[in-house]
């Protein structure tokens, strides 16, 4: 039993770090590179897509030994379209101005790369519960992933995070950080970040069992 | 006697990359004099503060990652006083400071250093100016002084004016080739761009090809478009983006054919910019984009090797 609780826990702290689909499997980079705008553009996109991981990781997971495996691919995204639409109805009518900030990329969620790739390879071969907390953790790495996109795209481009000014008064946004290129550069910069991060600590790991 | 054994080639050449970079620096001597006769000291600090800060943030990178230290080859020079050139003599000074570091760190050091960038350091540190501080980087100063006691309007510090490229018709032939026109430091003056071009030419430090074909494209398709094609030539920064920024080796095809095409296509986006686009002068997007292409133009203008046997014959 142990041993189980271990396994989910490891799942989902997969999803955060070792294969964050952001800065280590590079899945989404569209929405991740599009909305990141801000920061809370970057939390709603991030919460939206995590709920409609969640629930097409789990249904399925549930239905995986009943869908054909020819027509896997338009099955899965028979679910993921009905968890998209009823995202897409929800924020519509509670979160009116998200939804109008996010725009197209909220349908476009349907082919955001993560939760095809999250339903082939984890959920069409395991069962619900790890299904679901994968689904947990991809969707958390990536919301983390984008929302600090979103924070350093928003202080540097508008001064501002989370809508509140946190830059001095003398302070001049730089206004390319919020316009597409900014994305590109601000995405590609953490990526080699911790790229080099990584790097650095696999060769001090393989430095320690070679002395070892 | 002493007898040296090696592999060839056994031809040496006293040329390296310092040599050249040295060459480029002195071509843009006249530039960055007329520059600072007219704009004054302000254009001598901007320029000043760029090549230092350029030079330092080479330093310091290459320090960081415990690489060799590269500022002999004085290519951070060179990007420096490009990008001081670059700036109209109005800016905040911590502009100069932040382009430096964009232009050697983001668009050269993180690449792998000279050689490895993919686009013209200094020309993507301008663009990323452009777009973050619009109001910066197209308020220029009207000129202090000028060349030849010239009837063209002098001003003050900070007095902002709009580019002659949106209407030049106040000003005579005479003030737009000597540069007593309102404008970014280097791009006023065309007789000191002219100057600098001949000496690189004279001393082989660039081939014609670039910026003959980028400047004649721009006249000829200005001139089809009903501009007269010496003043839409003398107006904005066709000329400095030819000979300085367009002819950089690094973001250059490597075939003469494909450095002719490169040319031709900076000038067409350039007129295609001026005439349909946002933006009164597209040079600094043009370059930027044909340095994009480069690797395609060289894919494409590759000489056929001799001897060598074509595939898929039929």
């Amino acid at each position: 039993m142990s041993n189980k609780t271990n396994n989910l826990r490891g799942v989902f702290i997969n999803g955060i770090f070792n294969e964050n689909p952001t800065f280590r499997l590079v899945l989404g980079t569209c929405p991740t590179i599009a909305v990141t705008t801000s920061a809370i553009n970057g939390i709603g996109m991030g919460l939206a897509a995590t709920f409609v991981l969640i629930g097409s990781n789990m249904v399925i997971s549930l239905l995986r030994k009943f869908i054909p495996n020819k027509v896997r691919i338009p099955a899965f995204i028979v679910v993921i379209c009905t968890f998209v639409t009823i995202v897409q109805m929800l924020m519509q009518a509670y979160l009116p101005s998200l939804y109008e900030s996010l725009g197209i990329f909220i349908p476009l969620i349907v082919v955001n790369c993560i939760i095809l790739a999250r339903a082939e390879a984890f959920a069409a071969k395991n069962d619900v519960l790890h299904s679901a907390v994968d689904g947990i953790g991809m969707g958390l790495g990536f919301t983390l992933a984008i929302t600090l996109i979103g924070i350093i795209r928003e202080m540097l481009g508008a001064g501002t995070v989370f809508g509140n000014q946190v830059m001095g008064a003398g302070f001049e946004p730089m206004l390319l950080l919020v316009l597409a290129p900014g994305g590109f550069i601000v995405y590609g910069l953490l990526l080699g970040i911790i790229n080099a991060i990584s790097t650095r600590r696999a060769s001090k790991k393989s430095k320690e069992v070679k002395t070892a | 006697m002493k007898l040296a054994v090696s592999s060839g080639p056994h031809i040496l050449t006293r040329e390296t990359t310092q040599t050249l970079m040295l060459d480029v620096i002195i071509a843009l001597i006249p530039t960055v004099a007329a520059g600072i006769y007219i704009f004054g000291s302000r254009a001598a600090l901007v320029l000043a503060i760029s090549v230092f800060s350029s030079v330092l943030f080479e330093f310091i990178w290459r320090k960081a990652l415990k690489k060799s230290l590269t500022i002999k080859d004085l290519s951070a020079v060179v990007t420096g006083l490009l990008i001081g050139l670059n700036l109209p003599s109005s800016v905040p000074l911590w502009m100069p400071v932040l382009a430096s570091a964009l232009a050697i760190i983001l668009a050269k050091q993180l690449f792998g250093g000279l050689g490895h960038n993919f686009m013209n350091p200094a020309l993507f540190a301008r663009a990323v100016l452009l777009a973050s501080w619009p109001l910066h980087m197209t308020s220029y100063n009207l000129p202090q002084r000028v060349f030849f006691g010239s009837s063209a309007p002098t001003g003050v510090d900070t007095l902002a004016s709009a580019t002659p490229l949106i209407n030049s018709s106040g000003l005579s032939m005479q003030d737009l080739l000597l540069g007593n026109i309102p404008g970014s430091i280097g791009e006023v003056c065309k007789i000191a761009i002219i100057i600098g071009f001949l000496y690189l030419l004279f001393t082989k430090t660039i081939t014609w090809e670039v910026p003959v074909s980028f400047i004649g494209t721009v006249a000829l398709l200005g001139w089809l478009l009903g501009e007269d094609p010496v003043r839409y030539l003398l107006t904005g920064g066709v000329l400095f983006g030819a000979v300085f920024m367009a002819t950089d080796y690094v973001t250059n095809p490597v075939q003469r054919i494909g450095q002719f095409i490169f040319g031709v296509l900076c000038g067409v986006i350039v007129v295609v910019i001026r005439k349909y686009g946002g933006y009164p002068e597209g040079v600094t997007y043009a370059i930027l984009f044909m340095n994009c292409i480069t690797p395609l133009i060289d894919r494409y203008s590759k000489k056929k090797i001799y001897g060598e046997v074509k595939k898929n014959v039929q």
